[in-house]
Protein backbone atom coordinates (compact mmCIF):
# COMPACT_ATOMS: atom_id res chain seq x y z
CA UNK A 1 0.00 0.00 0.00
CA UNK A 2 1.40 3.70 -0.83
CA UNK A 3 0.49 6.48 1.05
CA UNK A 4 -2.60 8.92 -0.93
CA UNK A 5 -2.58 12.41 -1.27
CA UNK A 6 -5.70 14.77 -1.93
CA UNK A 7 -4.22 17.36 -5.28
CA UNK A 8 -7.33 18.72 -5.71
CA UNK A 9 -10.74 19.71 -4.11
CA UNK A 10 -14.04 21.81 -5.09
CA UNK A 11 -17.38 21.55 -3.97
CA UNK A 12 -20.58 23.81 -5.05
CA UNK A 13 -22.64 26.47 -3.01
CA UNK A 14 -24.67 24.05 -0.56
CA UNK A 15 -28.75 24.88 -0.12
CA UNK A 16 -31.46 25.16 -2.29
CA UNK A 17 -30.83 25.09 -5.33
CA UNK A 18 -33.65 25.21 -7.45
CA UNK A 19 -32.02 26.94 -10.64
CA UNK A 20 -29.43 23.71 -11.05
CA UNK A 21 -30.21 19.73 -11.70
CA UNK A 22 -27.90 17.06 -10.31
CA UNK A 23 -26.21 16.18 -12.76
CA UNK A 24 -25.10 20.29 -13.27
CA UNK A 25 -23.99 20.49 -9.66
CA UNK A 26 -22.11 17.18 -10.25
CA UNK A 27 -19.92 18.04 -12.87
CA UNK A 28 -19.17 21.61 -11.27
CA UNK A 29 -17.79 20.27 -8.30
CA UNK A 30 -15.69 17.79 -10.12
CA UNK A 31 -14.36 20.08 -12.70
CA UNK A 32 -13.35 22.42 -9.79
CA UNK A 33 -11.83 19.74 -8.17
CA UNK A 34 -9.59 18.58 -11.53
CA UNK A 35 -8.64 22.29 -11.88
CA UNK A 36 -7.74 22.95 -8.60
CA UNK A 37 -5.33 19.45 -8.40
CA UNK A 38 -4.22 20.81 -12.15
CA UNK A 39 -4.44 17.63 -13.67
CA UNK A 40 -5.89 16.72 -16.80
CA UNK A 41 -8.89 14.58 -17.40
CA UNK A 42 -6.90 11.91 -19.30
CA UNK A 43 -4.65 11.02 -16.49
CA UNK A 44 -7.85 9.85 -14.37
CA UNK A 45 -8.11 6.02 -13.87
CA UNK A 46 -11.61 6.22 -11.89
CA UNK A 47 -14.57 8.06 -10.57
CA UNK A 48 -16.16 6.89 -7.44
CA UNK A 49 -19.50 9.25 -6.65
CA UNK A 50 -20.97 9.31 -2.86
CA UNK A 51 -24.77 9.45 -3.08
CA UNK A 52 -27.62 7.97 -0.97
CA UNK A 53 -31.31 7.90 -2.43
CA UNK A 54 -31.10 9.74 -6.31
CA UNK A 55 -33.28 6.82 -7.51
CA UNK A 56 -36.00 8.05 -4.82
CA UNK A 57 -35.32 11.65 -5.30
CA UNK A 58 -34.64 12.57 -8.70
CA UNK A 59 -36.19 9.18 -10.48
CA UNK A 60 -32.32 8.82 -11.67
CA UNK A 61 -29.70 5.50 -10.63
CA UNK A 62 -26.92 4.44 -12.66
CA UNK A 63 -25.49 8.03 -11.86
CA UNK A 64 -21.95 7.00 -11.98
CA UNK A 65 -21.68 7.08 -15.90
CA UNK A 66 -24.22 9.57 -15.91
CA UNK A 67 -21.69 12.18 -14.03
CA UNK A 68 -19.21 11.40 -16.61
CA UNK A 69 -20.65 11.42 -19.45
CA UNK A 70 -21.75 15.05 -18.97
CA UNK A 71 -17.94 15.77 -17.23
CA UNK A 72 -17.13 15.16 -20.93
CA UNK A 73 -15.16 11.39 -20.32
CA UNK A 74 -17.62 9.04 -21.39
CA UNK A 75 -15.55 8.40 -24.61
CA UNK A 76 -12.91 7.59 -21.72
CA UNK A 77 -14.58 4.97 -21.27
CA UNK A 78 -13.48 5.04 -17.20
CA UNK A 79 -14.89 2.74 -14.50
CA UNK A 80 -17.32 5.40 -13.09
CA UNK A 81 -19.01 3.76 -9.73
CA UNK A 82 -21.59 4.83 -7.32
CA UNK A 83 -21.04 4.43 -3.34
CA UNK A 84 -23.51 3.87 -1.25
CA UNK A 85 -23.96 4.11 2.85
CA UNK A 86 -27.02 6.37 3.76
CA UNK A 87 -25.94 9.59 4.89
CA UNK A 88 -21.69 8.48 4.96
CA UNK A 89 -21.98 7.91 1.01
CA UNK A 90 -19.14 10.47 0.21
CA UNK A 91 -16.75 9.62 3.01
CA UNK A 92 -17.81 5.41 1.79
CA UNK A 93 -16.75 6.31 -2.07
CA UNK A 94 -13.53 8.45 -0.55
CA UNK A 95 -12.61 5.13 1.03
CA UNK A 96 -12.85 3.16 -2.03
CA UNK A 97 -10.66 6.07 -3.94
CA UNK A 98 -8.31 5.48 -1.29
CA UNK A 99 -7.87 2.11 -1.29
CA UNK A 100 -8.00 2.55 -5.36
CA UNK A 101 -4.79 4.97 -4.99
CA UNK A 102 -2.90 2.95 -2.35
CA UNK A 103 -3.19 -0.28 -3.89
CA UNK A 104 -1.65 0.87 -6.99
CA UNK A 105 -4.43 -0.52 -9.07
CA UNK A 106 -5.29 3.67 -10.03
CA UNK A 107 -2.37 6.74 -10.36
CA UNK A 108 -5.40 9.60 -10.27
CA UNK A 109 -9.72 9.44 -9.10
CA UNK A 110 -11.92 11.67 -8.78
CA UNK A 111 -13.80 10.87 -5.93
CA UNK A 112 -17.42 12.59 -5.38
CA UNK A 113 -20.29 13.63 -3.35
CA UNK A 114 -23.78 14.56 -5.13
CA UNK A 115 -27.38 14.83 -3.64
CA UNK A 116 -30.17 16.69 -5.30
CA UNK A 117 -32.86 16.97 -2.07
CA UNK A 118 -34.75 19.22 -3.03
CA UNK A 119 -36.46 18.14 -5.73
CA UNK A 120 -39.18 16.24 -3.85
CA UNK A 121 -41.43 18.30 -0.82
CA UNK A 122 -39.53 18.27 2.66
CA UNK A 123 -42.29 15.47 4.19
CA UNK A 124 -40.85 13.13 1.25
CA UNK A 125 -37.13 14.30 1.31
CA UNK A 126 -37.17 13.23 5.47
CA UNK A 127 -38.93 10.25 4.88
CA UNK A 128 -36.75 8.96 1.80
CA UNK A 129 -33.55 9.79 3.87
CA UNK A 130 -35.28 8.19 7.17
CA UNK A 131 -34.95 4.92 4.86
CA UNK A 132 -30.95 5.10 6.40
CA UNK A 133 -32.32 3.67 9.66
CA UNK A 134 -34.21 0.23 9.67
CA UNK A 135 -37.40 0.25 8.09
CA UNK A 136 -38.98 -2.58 9.44
CA UNK A 137 -38.40 -1.89 13.11
CA UNK A 138 -38.23 1.43 13.39
CA UNK A 139 -39.56 3.53 10.78
CA UNK A 140 -42.79 1.38 10.37
CA UNK A 141 -43.58 2.09 14.20
CA UNK A 142 -43.08 5.62 13.79
CA UNK A 143 -39.39 6.62 13.79
CA UNK A 144 -37.99 9.26 11.93
CA UNK A 145 -34.27 10.26 11.85
CA UNK A 146 -34.81 12.94 14.20
CA UNK A 147 -37.13 10.73 16.30
CA UNK A 148 -34.02 7.90 16.77
CA UNK A 149 -31.94 10.38 17.09
CA UNK A 150 -34.32 12.06 19.79
CA UNK A 151 -34.19 8.81 21.86
CA UNK A 152 -30.29 8.45 22.01
CA UNK A 153 -30.57 12.24 23.21
CA UNK A 154 -32.89 12.11 25.94
CA UNK A 155 -31.03 8.74 27.31
CA UNK A 156 -27.73 11.06 27.03
CA UNK A 157 -30.02 13.67 29.17
CA UNK A 158 -30.88 11.05 31.29
CA UNK A 159 -27.86 9.07 32.18
CA UNK A 160 -25.17 12.29 32.00
CA UNK A 161 -27.22 15.36 32.89
CA UNK A 162 -26.59 16.74 29.32
CA UNK A 163 -29.07 19.65 29.64
CA UNK A 164 -31.46 20.95 26.65
CA UNK A 165 -29.41 24.43 26.40
CA UNK A 166 -26.07 22.44 25.46
CA UNK A 167 -27.69 20.55 22.97
CA UNK A 168 -28.53 23.83 21.52
CA UNK A 169 -25.31 25.76 21.96
CA UNK A 170 -23.98 23.21 19.04
CA UNK A 171 -26.17 24.53 16.34
CA UNK A 172 -25.15 28.38 18.08
CA UNK A 173 -21.60 27.21 17.27
CA UNK A 174 -22.65 25.87 13.67
CA UNK A 175 -24.71 28.93 12.47
CA UNK A 176 -21.38 31.55 13.84
CA UNK A 177 -19.74 29.17 11.69
CA UNK A 178 -21.71 29.10 8.56
CA UNK A 179 -22.06 32.82 8.27
CA UNK A 180 -18.30 32.82 7.29
CA UNK A 181 -18.44 30.12 4.56
CA UNK A 182 -19.97 31.69 1.28
CA UNK A 183 -21.12 27.83 0.48
CA UNK A 184 -23.40 27.68 3.61
CA UNK A 185 -26.96 26.45 3.25
CA UNK A 186 -27.21 28.58 6.39
CA UNK A 187 -25.63 31.56 6.78
CA UNK A 188 -27.42 34.08 9.50
CA UNK A 189 -26.11 33.33 13.41
CA UNK A 190 -28.96 32.09 15.83
CA UNK A 191 -28.92 33.08 19.27
CA UNK A 192 -29.33 30.34 22.16
CA UNK A 193 -32.69 32.01 22.63
CA UNK A 194 -33.93 31.47 19.33
CA UNK A 195 -32.74 27.31 18.89
CA UNK A 196 -34.42 26.64 22.25
CA UNK A 197 -37.66 28.65 21.26
CA UNK A 198 -37.64 26.96 17.94
CA UNK A 199 -41.12 24.17 17.07
CA UNK A 200 -40.35 20.81 18.29
CA UNK A 201 -39.60 18.17 15.81
CA UNK A 202 -38.85 14.98 17.84
CA UNK A 203 -38.41 16.30 21.67
CA UNK A 204 -36.08 17.38 23.25
CA UNK A 205 -35.39 18.16 19.45
CA UNK A 206 -35.79 21.46 17.78
CA UNK A 207 -35.71 22.79 14.64
CA UNK A 208 -32.37 24.30 14.86
CA UNK A 209 -31.26 21.21 16.48
CA UNK A 210 -31.60 19.37 12.70
CA UNK A 211 -29.44 19.62 9.85
CA UNK A 212 -31.47 20.76 6.44
CA UNK A 213 -32.23 19.16 3.58
CA UNK A 214 -29.84 20.48 1.13
CA UNK A 215 -28.43 20.77 -2.55
CA UNK A 216 -24.90 20.21 -2.69
CA UNK A 217 -21.92 18.32 -4.39
CA UNK A 218 -18.10 18.47 -3.47
CA UNK A 219 -15.37 16.47 -5.13
CA UNK A 220 -11.89 16.03 -4.22
CA UNK A 221 -8.34 14.53 -6.85
CA UNK A 222 -6.95 11.50 -5.00
CA UNK A 223 -3.23 10.38 -6.23
CA UNK A 224 -0.43 8.58 -4.88
CA UNK A 225 1.91 11.20 -2.65
CA UNK A 226 4.96 9.96 -4.17
CA UNK A 227 3.87 11.96 -7.53
CA UNK A 228 2.04 14.37 -5.81
CA UNK A 229 4.68 17.29 -6.01
CA UNK A 230 4.48 17.59 -9.80
CA UNK A 231 0.64 18.92 -9.31
CA UNK A 232 0.85 20.56 -5.79
CA UNK A 233 2.93 22.43 -3.45
CA UNK A 234 0.36 21.38 -0.73
CA UNK A 235 -0.28 17.75 -1.10
CA UNK A 236 -2.68 17.03 2.03
CA UNK A 237 -1.81 13.19 2.83
CA UNK A 238 -4.61 10.54 4.18
CA UNK A 239 -3.15 9.68 7.35
CA UNK A 240 -5.83 7.12 7.70
CA UNK A 241 -9.31 6.04 6.22
CA UNK A 242 -11.17 4.01 8.14
CA UNK A 243 -14.68 2.48 7.97
CA UNK A 244 -16.75 0.43 11.07
CA UNK A 245 -19.93 -0.72 11.10
CA UNK A 246 -22.58 -1.68 13.72
CA UNK A 247 -26.53 -2.95 14.17
CA UNK A 248 -28.57 -1.35 11.48
CA UNK A 249 -31.00 0.07 14.49
CA UNK A 250 -30.59 1.93 17.50
CA UNK A 251 -32.77 -0.66 19.53
CA UNK A 252 -29.90 -3.42 18.93
CA UNK A 253 -26.84 -1.09 19.98
CA UNK A 254 -24.57 -2.26 22.88
CA UNK A 255 -25.14 1.00 24.48
CA UNK A 256 -27.95 3.73 23.15
CA UNK A 257 -25.72 6.82 23.86
CA UNK A 258 -22.57 5.40 22.29
CA UNK A 259 -22.07 4.99 18.82
CA UNK A 260 -19.88 2.05 18.72
CA UNK A 261 -19.45 2.44 14.74
CA UNK A 262 -18.06 5.84 15.78
CA UNK A 263 -15.50 4.47 18.29
CA UNK A 264 -14.02 1.87 16.58
CA UNK A 265 -13.70 3.28 13.47
CA UNK A 266 -11.84 6.31 15.46
CA UNK A 267 -9.70 3.78 17.61
CA UNK A 268 -8.58 1.88 13.86
CA UNK A 269 -7.78 5.48 12.37
CA UNK A 270 -5.58 6.39 15.15
CA UNK A 271 -3.39 3.06 14.97
CA UNK A 272 -3.33 3.53 11.53
CA UNK A 273 -1.90 6.67 11.46
CA UNK A 274 0.10 6.46 14.82
CA UNK A 275 -1.85 9.73 16.35
CA UNK A 276 -4.02 9.80 19.13
CA UNK A 277 -7.08 12.36 19.95
CA UNK A 278 -5.02 14.90 21.04
CA UNK A 279 -2.85 15.72 18.04
CA UNK A 280 -5.70 16.75 15.90
CA UNK A 281 -6.04 20.39 15.32
CA UNK A 282 -9.15 20.95 13.57
CA UNK A 283 -12.24 18.32 13.21
CA UNK A 284 -15.47 18.53 10.95
CA UNK A 285 -17.93 15.67 12.80
CA UNK A 286 -21.16 14.83 12.27
CA UNK A 287 -23.70 17.23 13.41
CA UNK A 288 -26.39 16.21 11.57
CA UNK A 289 -28.47 16.46 14.84
CA UNK A 290 -26.72 18.39 18.03
CA UNK A 291 -26.93 15.32 19.91
CA UNK A 292 -24.95 13.70 17.15
CA UNK A 293 -21.99 16.06 17.50
CA UNK A 294 -21.95 16.06 21.29
CA UNK A 295 -22.06 11.64 20.90
CA UNK A 296 -19.27 12.13 18.27
CA UNK A 297 -16.80 14.15 20.45
CA UNK A 298 -17.04 11.31 22.66
CA UNK A 299 -16.49 8.61 20.50
CA UNK A 300 -14.07 9.65 18.37
CA UNK A 301 -11.63 10.18 21.80
CA UNK A 302 -11.94 13.59 22.56
CA UNK A 303 -13.60 13.60 26.04
CA UNK A 304 -14.43 11.61 28.36
CA UNK A 305 -17.85 9.37 28.00
CA UNK A 306 -20.84 12.02 28.92
CA UNK A 307 -18.79 15.04 29.15
CA UNK A 308 -19.41 16.15 25.79
CA UNK A 309 -22.37 18.50 26.99
CA UNK A 310 -20.21 20.68 29.38
CA UNK A 311 -17.06 20.81 27.46
CA UNK A 312 -18.51 22.00 24.22
CA UNK A 313 -20.29 24.81 26.78
CA UNK A 314 -17.15 25.60 28.05
CA UNK A 315 -15.79 26.62 24.52
CA UNK A 316 -12.90 23.55 24.05
CA UNK A 317 -14.07 23.19 20.66
CA UNK A 318 -15.11 26.88 19.54
CA UNK A 319 -12.89 28.90 16.92
CA UNK A 320 -10.67 29.71 19.69
CA UNK A 321 -10.65 26.55 21.69
CA UNK A 322 -8.17 23.75 22.11
CA UNK A 323 -9.83 21.96 19.18
CA UNK A 324 -12.01 23.70 16.93
CA UNK A 325 -14.69 21.58 15.23
CA UNK A 326 -16.67 22.40 12.10
CA UNK A 327 -15.15 25.65 10.81
CA UNK A 328 -17.46 24.77 7.79
CA UNK A 329 -20.56 25.21 9.77
CA UNK A 330 -21.28 21.83 9.73
CA UNK A 331 -24.12 19.57 8.69
CA UNK A 332 -26.49 22.17 10.43
CA UNK A 333 -25.01 25.38 8.81
CA UNK A 334 -22.69 24.21 5.40
CA UNK A 335 -26.00 22.06 4.58
CA UNK A 336 -26.88 18.45 4.56
CA UNK A 337 -26.95 17.25 1.38
CA UNK A 338 -26.73 13.65 2.24
CA UNK A 339 -24.18 12.03 -0.43
CA UNK A 340 -21.82 15.18 -0.65
CA UNK A 341 -21.33 15.45 3.15
CA UNK A 342 -18.50 13.60 3.76
CA UNK A 343 -16.69 14.80 0.33
CA UNK A 344 -17.15 18.39 1.13
CA UNK A 345 -15.93 17.88 5.22
CA UNK A 346 -12.41 16.76 3.44
CA UNK A 347 -12.77 20.12 1.01
CA UNK A 348 -13.18 21.64 3.92
CA UNK A 349 -10.43 20.07 5.94
CA UNK A 350 -7.93 20.24 3.15
CA UNK A 351 -8.71 24.13 2.30
CA UNK A 352 -7.64 24.43 6.22
CA UNK A 353 -4.44 22.38 6.49
CA UNK A 354 -3.52 24.58 3.22
CA UNK A 355 -4.01 27.92 4.94
CA UNK A 356 -6.99 28.77 2.61
CA UNK A 357 -9.93 28.99 4.98
CA UNK A 358 -9.82 32.80 5.27
CA UNK A 359 -12.20 34.04 7.62
CA UNK A 360 -12.63 30.59 9.39
CA UNK A 361 -8.90 29.49 9.39
CA UNK A 362 -7.99 27.75 11.97
CA UNK A 363 -4.24 28.40 13.35
CA UNK A 364 -1.68 25.78 13.22
CA UNK A 365 -3.92 22.87 11.24
CA UNK A 366 -1.47 20.46 10.82
CA UNK A 367 -3.91 17.29 11.50
CA UNK A 368 -7.51 17.07 10.57
CA UNK A 369 -9.85 14.66 11.30
CA UNK A 370 -13.41 13.86 8.99
CA UNK A 371 -16.15 11.97 11.29
CA UNK A 372 -19.35 10.85 8.79
CA UNK A 373 -22.44 8.45 9.92
CA UNK A 374 -24.80 7.11 8.45
CA UNK A 375 -28.47 6.79 9.55
CA UNK A 376 -27.96 6.49 13.15
CA UNK A 377 -24.76 5.12 13.31
CA UNK A 378 -24.53 1.64 11.53
CA UNK A 379 -22.29 2.99 9.51
CA UNK A 380 -19.29 5.88 10.50
CA UNK A 381 -16.13 6.63 8.67
CA UNK A 382 -13.12 8.24 9.98
CA UNK A 383 -10.41 10.18 7.91
CA UNK A 384 -7.50 11.61 9.00
CA UNK A 385 -5.97 14.00 6.92
CA UNK A 386 -1.86 15.74 7.41
CA UNK A 387 -0.08 18.23 5.90
CA UNK A 388 2.39 16.70 3.89
CA UNK A 389 6.25 17.79 4.38
CA UNK B 1 -45.21 -1.22 0.83
CA UNK B 2 -46.35 -3.94 -0.61
CA UNK B 3 -49.40 -5.96 1.65
CA UNK B 4 -47.16 -9.52 1.18
CA UNK B 5 -44.00 -6.88 2.10
CA UNK B 6 -45.79 -6.29 5.54
CA UNK B 7 -48.29 -9.45 5.69
CA UNK B 8 -44.97 -11.87 6.00
CA UNK B 9 -44.14 -10.00 9.25
CA UNK B 10 -47.38 -10.41 10.82
CA UNK B 11 -46.06 -13.26 13.42
CA UNK B 12 -43.38 -10.41 14.68
CA UNK B 13 -45.58 -7.44 14.71
CA UNK B 14 -48.66 -9.18 16.01
CA UNK B 15 -47.45 -11.63 18.36
CA UNK B 16 -43.85 -10.56 19.31
CA UNK B 17 -42.28 -13.57 17.99
CA UNK B 18 -38.54 -13.50 18.40
CA UNK B 19 -35.65 -15.85 18.66
CA UNK B 20 -33.31 -17.28 21.16
CA UNK B 21 -30.03 -18.90 20.93
CA UNK B 22 -29.73 -22.64 22.57
CA UNK B 23 -25.90 -21.92 22.64
CA UNK B 24 -25.54 -18.78 24.80
CA UNK B 25 -29.72 -18.64 25.88
CA UNK B 26 -30.00 -15.03 24.58
CA UNK B 27 -33.23 -13.79 23.53
CA UNK B 28 -33.79 -11.74 20.12
CA UNK B 29 -36.29 -9.66 18.41
CA UNK B 30 -37.23 -9.70 15.57
CA UNK B 31 -35.87 -13.28 15.37
CA UNK B 32 -32.62 -13.70 13.93
CA UNK B 33 -30.99 -16.54 11.90
CA UNK B 34 -28.02 -16.31 13.48
CA UNK B 35 -26.97 -15.13 17.24
CA UNK B 36 -25.00 -11.99 17.20
CA UNK B 37 -23.08 -13.09 20.30
CA UNK B 38 -21.68 -16.89 19.24
CA UNK B 39 -22.11 -15.71 15.36
CA UNK B 40 -18.63 -15.29 15.50
CA UNK B 41 -17.81 -18.71 16.51
CA UNK B 42 -20.46 -20.04 14.21
CA UNK B 43 -21.72 -22.29 17.01
CA UNK B 44 -25.32 -21.04 17.29
CA UNK B 45 -25.73 -21.47 13.50
CA UNK B 46 -28.64 -24.19 13.59
CA UNK B 47 -29.16 -23.85 17.35
CA UNK B 48 -31.33 -20.51 17.01
CA UNK B 49 -35.60 -21.18 18.29
CA UNK B 50 -38.88 -19.56 18.06
CA UNK B 51 -38.90 -17.44 21.35
CA UNK B 52 -42.33 -15.34 22.61
CA UNK B 53 -41.77 -12.21 23.85
CA UNK B 54 -44.50 -11.62 26.77
CA UNK B 55 -44.83 -7.89 25.62
CA UNK B 56 -43.85 -7.10 29.16
CA UNK B 57 -41.03 -3.75 29.71
CA UNK B 58 -40.24 -0.54 30.28
CA UNK B 59 -39.32 2.89 28.89
CA UNK B 60 -35.50 2.94 28.52
CA UNK B 61 -35.75 6.17 26.73
CA UNK B 62 -38.53 8.36 24.91
CA UNK B 63 -39.14 11.62 22.19
CA UNK B 64 -42.14 13.26 21.46
CA UNK B 65 -42.58 13.35 17.75
CA UNK B 66 -43.71 16.23 15.97
CA UNK B 67 -43.00 15.92 12.52
CA UNK B 68 -44.28 12.56 11.88
CA UNK B 69 -42.74 9.65 10.12
CA UNK B 70 -45.22 8.75 6.69
CA UNK B 71 -48.49 7.18 7.82
CA UNK B 72 -48.47 8.94 11.22
CA UNK B 73 -49.65 12.60 10.46
CA UNK B 74 -52.74 11.95 11.50
CA UNK B 75 -51.41 10.38 15.20
CA UNK B 76 -48.71 13.82 16.63
CA UNK B 77 -47.81 14.27 18.97
CA UNK B 78 -46.99 10.77 19.20
CA UNK B 79 -44.48 8.75 21.80
CA UNK B 80 -42.11 7.04 20.58
CA UNK B 81 -39.92 5.02 22.79
CA UNK B 82 -37.51 1.70 22.77
CA UNK B 83 -38.70 -0.65 25.27
CA UNK B 84 -36.65 -2.89 27.25
CA UNK B 85 -38.27 -6.08 27.66
CA UNK B 86 -38.13 -8.40 30.70
CA UNK B 87 -36.89 -11.01 28.45
CA UNK B 88 -33.48 -8.57 27.06
CA UNK B 89 -34.77 -7.13 23.60
CA UNK B 90 -35.34 -3.44 23.06
CA UNK B 91 -38.19 -2.97 21.19
CA UNK B 92 -39.41 0.65 18.93
CA UNK B 93 -42.90 1.49 19.30
CA UNK B 94 -44.92 4.17 20.35
CA UNK B 95 -46.71 4.73 24.04
CA UNK B 96 -50.43 5.11 24.13
CA UNK B 97 -52.99 5.69 26.47
CA UNK B 98 -51.40 8.05 28.68
CA UNK B 99 -50.69 11.62 28.18
CA UNK B 100 -46.75 12.62 26.29
CA UNK B 101 -45.70 14.54 29.82
CA UNK B 102 -46.59 11.72 31.68
CA UNK B 103 -43.83 9.24 30.05
CA UNK B 104 -40.99 8.83 31.85
CA UNK B 105 -37.84 6.31 31.54
CA UNK B 106 -38.40 3.63 33.62
CA UNK B 107 -42.36 3.43 32.98
CA UNK B 108 -44.00 -0.34 33.64
CA UNK B 109 -45.36 -1.00 29.79
CA UNK B 110 -46.91 -3.86 28.39
CA UNK B 111 -47.26 -4.52 24.50
CA UNK B 112 -50.90 -3.79 22.95
CA UNK B 113 -52.21 -4.29 19.38
CA UNK B 114 -52.93 -1.63 17.64
CA UNK B 115 -53.47 0.22 14.18
CA UNK B 116 -50.13 1.40 13.51
CA UNK B 117 -50.94 3.15 10.15
CA UNK B 118 -52.89 3.61 6.90
CA UNK B 119 -51.93 3.95 3.56
CA UNK B 120 -53.89 6.62 3.01
CA UNK B 121 -57.80 6.42 2.40
CA UNK B 122 -58.10 3.33 0.57
CA UNK B 123 -54.91 1.96 1.33
CA UNK B 124 -53.81 -0.67 3.25
CA UNK B 125 -53.99 -0.27 7.05
CA UNK B 126 -51.17 -1.99 9.03
CA UNK B 127 -51.65 -3.28 12.48
CA UNK B 128 -48.94 -3.84 15.61
CA UNK B 129 -47.35 -3.45 18.74
CA UNK B 130 -47.49 -0.35 20.59
CA UNK B 131 -47.32 -0.37 24.53
CA UNK B 132 -49.53 1.17 27.11
CA UNK B 133 -48.56 1.70 31.28
CA UNK B 134 -49.17 -0.66 33.60
CA UNK B 135 -49.95 1.58 36.07
CA UNK B 136 -53.06 2.83 37.13
CA UNK B 137 -52.48 6.17 35.45
CA UNK B 138 -53.87 4.52 32.39
CA UNK B 139 -55.99 6.56 30.31
CA UNK B 140 -58.81 4.36 28.44
CA UNK B 141 -59.14 6.72 24.94
CA UNK B 142 -62.54 7.27 24.19
CA UNK B 143 -64.43 4.34 22.19
CA UNK B 144 -60.37 2.80 22.00
CA UNK B 145 -60.16 -1.19 22.71
CA UNK B 146 -57.80 -3.44 24.05
CA UNK B 147 -56.58 -6.09 22.82
CA UNK B 148 -53.45 -8.03 24.48
CA UNK B 149 -50.30 -9.14 21.91
CA UNK B 150 -50.69 -12.50 21.59
CA UNK B 151 -54.41 -12.99 20.76
CA UNK B 152 -54.97 -14.28 18.04
CA UNK B 153 -56.72 -11.18 15.97
CA UNK B 154 -57.62 -11.16 12.15
CA UNK B 155 -58.39 -7.28 11.61
CA UNK B 156 -59.98 -5.49 9.08
CA UNK B 157 -57.68 -4.41 6.43
CA UNK B 158 -55.41 -7.59 7.01
CA UNK B 159 -55.84 -10.21 4.32
CA UNK B 160 -53.71 -12.10 3.37
CA UNK B 161 -53.19 -12.09 -0.57
CA UNK B 162 -54.17 -14.48 -2.90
Amino acid sequence: MRDVAVLGVGMTKFGELWDRSFREIGIEAGLQALVDAKLSSGDLGALYLGNMASGSLIDQEHIGPLILDYAGLGDRHLPAVRVEGGGASGSLALHQGYLAVASGLYDFVVVGGAEKLTDVPDATGNQITSSAADHEWEVVFGGTLPALWALIARRHMHQYGTTREQLARVAVHAHAMGAKNPNAHYRNPVSLEQVLAAGPVAEPLGVFDCAPLSDGAAAVVLGPMERAHRYTDQPIRIAASQVACDAMAVQHRRDVTTLDSTVVAARRAFEQARRAPADVNVAEINDAYTISALVALEDLGFCEKGRAGPEFESGRFGPNGELPVNSSGGLKAQGRPFGAVGVAQVVELVRQLRGEAKDRQVKHASLALAHDVGGTGATSVVTLLERGS
Amino acid sequence: MSIARFWRETPRRYNLGGSKCTNCGTAYFPPRSVCPTCARHRESIGKMVPFQLSGEGEVYSFTTVHEPAEGFEMQVPYVLALVRTVEGPMLTGQIVDLAPEEVRIGLKVRATFRKLREEGKAGVIHYGYKFAPVEETAVRPPGGSRTAVGTPATPEGDRAPA
